[in-house]
């Protein structure tokens, strides 16, 4: 089937019910997603379809003929990194990191549709995903920080 | 022809006349809002008690708003409702209300100023609660803090937005009247037909309405609405496949869920957590009245399941987005409940399971209860529809294909206007 990755189409072999976490690690090793608990509840498989964070974990890809799904590779890279993970990095937001590309997408899903949360807009909207670490504080700020970046930029762009 | 116009303007004139004649009720004076040290604390202590029974605060108070404070939108066939500030602000609140006021409102429906009460506010059963609870009650609530917050405006179609015409629904449809104990059964069965039939308003949601906003006469707790939501039948049509016991009812009363009948949810979830705080003795005694007589829940006797799995697109769905919980031997809190125990895949009809699958079950705060993913943002309205079907023909729902796709659509405007609203 025909999975839409990224903004670029790929065709895979795969069971319907396959989880969209295992064709993306597998088939496209896109290594971004993490296999967390697979069950839906701890958020480190966190992507984005059509717009909004999912579990891929338990998103089977029958489920997802004609949609947009984007990953953590598509906001940035190690050298070049988006404003999200820049954020992530200026406020140290990880301990084990384990968790963090969840964490990301699930902010971007957030600030996607309002870039100027409040911090208790912030706090329900990353509530699906688990840092067994610590590290939420500093997660909470980076969205922030990141949200404040994005606002700017939208800003100079008027 | 001139006749037959004359007759209907004359009927006009004189039902309206007539409701306004009927629902003439004096203004009862203001009073200085009373000190809290006018009220003895027990009558606080048991008025507090009381209003968690009655689940006040949840329509009394508007989505993250202060408890109380009113604001809450309900919908209703006939446009919303808002539901009003009960702190005892003396402006936007009741705080200028004596105690008879707040007892006319409860009996007979009737505010302070004399004006009708919509029956959202479900007087046809406070109308049931003793002077003296209603005591405590207004005890309770003229001890909160006064929280000054005007409530928007009703937004009702006509004439549904004229009160005065509510006198002529009660003429038809209400009977104020004290709750009357009934000397064959036990006393732990009256007082849970008191509280049941009274202030905890069971059949507010939980039995069927007539078009005119009414509960059904003959018709008690036989299942209804709320909020989008399907309430369960408590009566011998109880849709729950593993049929209850007077245990397991109070079990998923005091706690909020039961292990083979699983979570409460939506608004029955608001009324379960207010009542962590109701006594023990009254949550029995509202299960023994429940559970007693020829319609008790308990004489349920579900239908055996369907022996092979029916053919259908939502089979390999319900395999890849539902089986890795819910189709396993780990059961909760491991995994999720067996679906062949469910209530939910049972019910005769899918909102509810149309609200779950679309929107989850979100975690609660800082407790400990089950949680499940929503699965709105990775499913189309069709293929919803299609996992709908198959799980409700798979464990023996009633009519499994009726009305799935008005309540995937409800679900995901609710879902929607969620996202929309910060």
């Amino acid at each position: 089937m025909i999975l839409n990755v990224n903004g670029q189409e790929h065709d895979i072999d795969v069971d319907p019910d396959t989880p969209l976490l295992y064709a993306l690690r597998g088939e496209l090793g896109l290594n971004g997603a993490k296999y967390g608990c697979g069950l839906g509840q701890c958020g480190a498989c966190t992507v984005l379809v059509d717009g909004r964070a999912a579990f891929s974990c338990v998103t089977p890809v029958m489920a997802l003929a004609g949609k947009q799904i984007v990953t953590l590779e598509s906001l940035g890279s190690a050298d070049n990194p988006g404003p999200l993970q820049h954020a992530f990095i200026q406020e140290q937001a990880a301990q084990c990191g384990y968790c963090t590309a969840g964490m990301i997408m699930r902010a971007e899903a957030l600030l996607r549709r309002n870039n100027q949360p409040s911090e208790a807009e912030i706090r329900a909207a990353m509530q699906p995903n688990l840092c067994r670490c610590g590290t939420q504080v500093r997660i909470l700020r980076a969205v922030g920080r990141a949200a404040a970046v994005i606002r700017t930029a939208a800003e100079a762009h008027g | 022809m001139r006749f037959v116009l004359l007759l209907l303007v004359a009927l006009i004139v004189f039902g309206a006349g007539g409701c306004i004649w009927l629902g003439w009720y004096r203004a009862i004076p203001r009073v200085q809002p009373p000190a809290r040290t006018a009220f003895p604390s027990a009558a606080i202590e048991h008025g507090a008690v009381l209003a968690a029974l009655g689940n006040c605060v949840s329509c009394h108070t508007a989505p993250g708003g202060a408890p109380f404070a009113g604001g809450r939108a309900v919908q209703t066939p006939f446009g919303t409702i808002y539901a009003s500030n009960i702190t005892p602000d003396p402006v936007t609140g009741i705080g200028t209300w004596p105690e008879a006021a707040f007892r006319r409102a409860m009996r007979q429906g009737v505010d302070r100023a004399g004006d009708q009460l919509y029956p959202a506010f479900p007087y046809d059963h406070f109308t049931e609660v003793s002077d003296a609870d209603d005591a405590d009650l207004y005890a309770y609530l003229m001890t909160r803090a006064p929280v000054r917050a005007g409530v928007p405006a009703n937004e009702l179609s006509f004439p549904f937005d004229y009160r005065f015409l509510i006198a002529g629904w009660k003429l038809v449809l209400f009977r104020p009247a004290a709750f009357r104990p009934d000397a064959t059964q036990s006393a732990e069965w009256n007082r849970g037909a008191y509280l049941v039939q009274g202030l905890a308003h069971c059949g507010a949601c939980h039995t069927p309405h007539d078009f005119l906003g009414a509960e059904q006469s003959g018709r008690s707790l036989a299942g209804g609405e709320a909020q989008g939501w399907y309430a369960y039948a408590l009566d011998h049509n109880a849709p729950a496949p593993v049929p209850w016991t007077a245990d397991s009812l109070y079990a998923y009363l005091r706690h909020g869920w039961q292990a083979q009948h699983g979570d409460a949810l939506g608004p029955m979830r608001e009324v379960t957590d207010d009542l962590i705080t109701a006594p023990d003795d009254d949550l029995r005694a509202m299960v023994a009245y429940l559970a007693a007589g020829r319609n008790s829940p308990l004489r349920h006797r579900p239908p055996p399941p369907p022996i092979a799995p029916p053919a259908g697109r939502g089979e390999a769905l319900y395999r890849g987005a539902c089986g890795g919980c819910h189709d396993n031997s780990r059961g909760p809190p491991f995994a999720g409940i067996d679906l062949a125990e469910s209530t939910t895949t049972h019910a005769p009809n899918p909102a509810n399971l149309a609200n779950i699958i679309t929107s989850g079950i979100p975690a609660a705060g800082e407790e400990r209860e089950p949680i499940m993913p929503g699965f709105g943002a990775v499913l189309t309205e069709r293929q919803t529809e299609d996992l709908i079907a198959w799980l409700r023909a798979r464990f023996g729902a009633p009519d499994p294909a009726a009305g799935i796709a008005a309540a995937v659509q409800a679900a995901r405007s609710e879902m929607t206007q969620r996202e929309a609203t910060p």
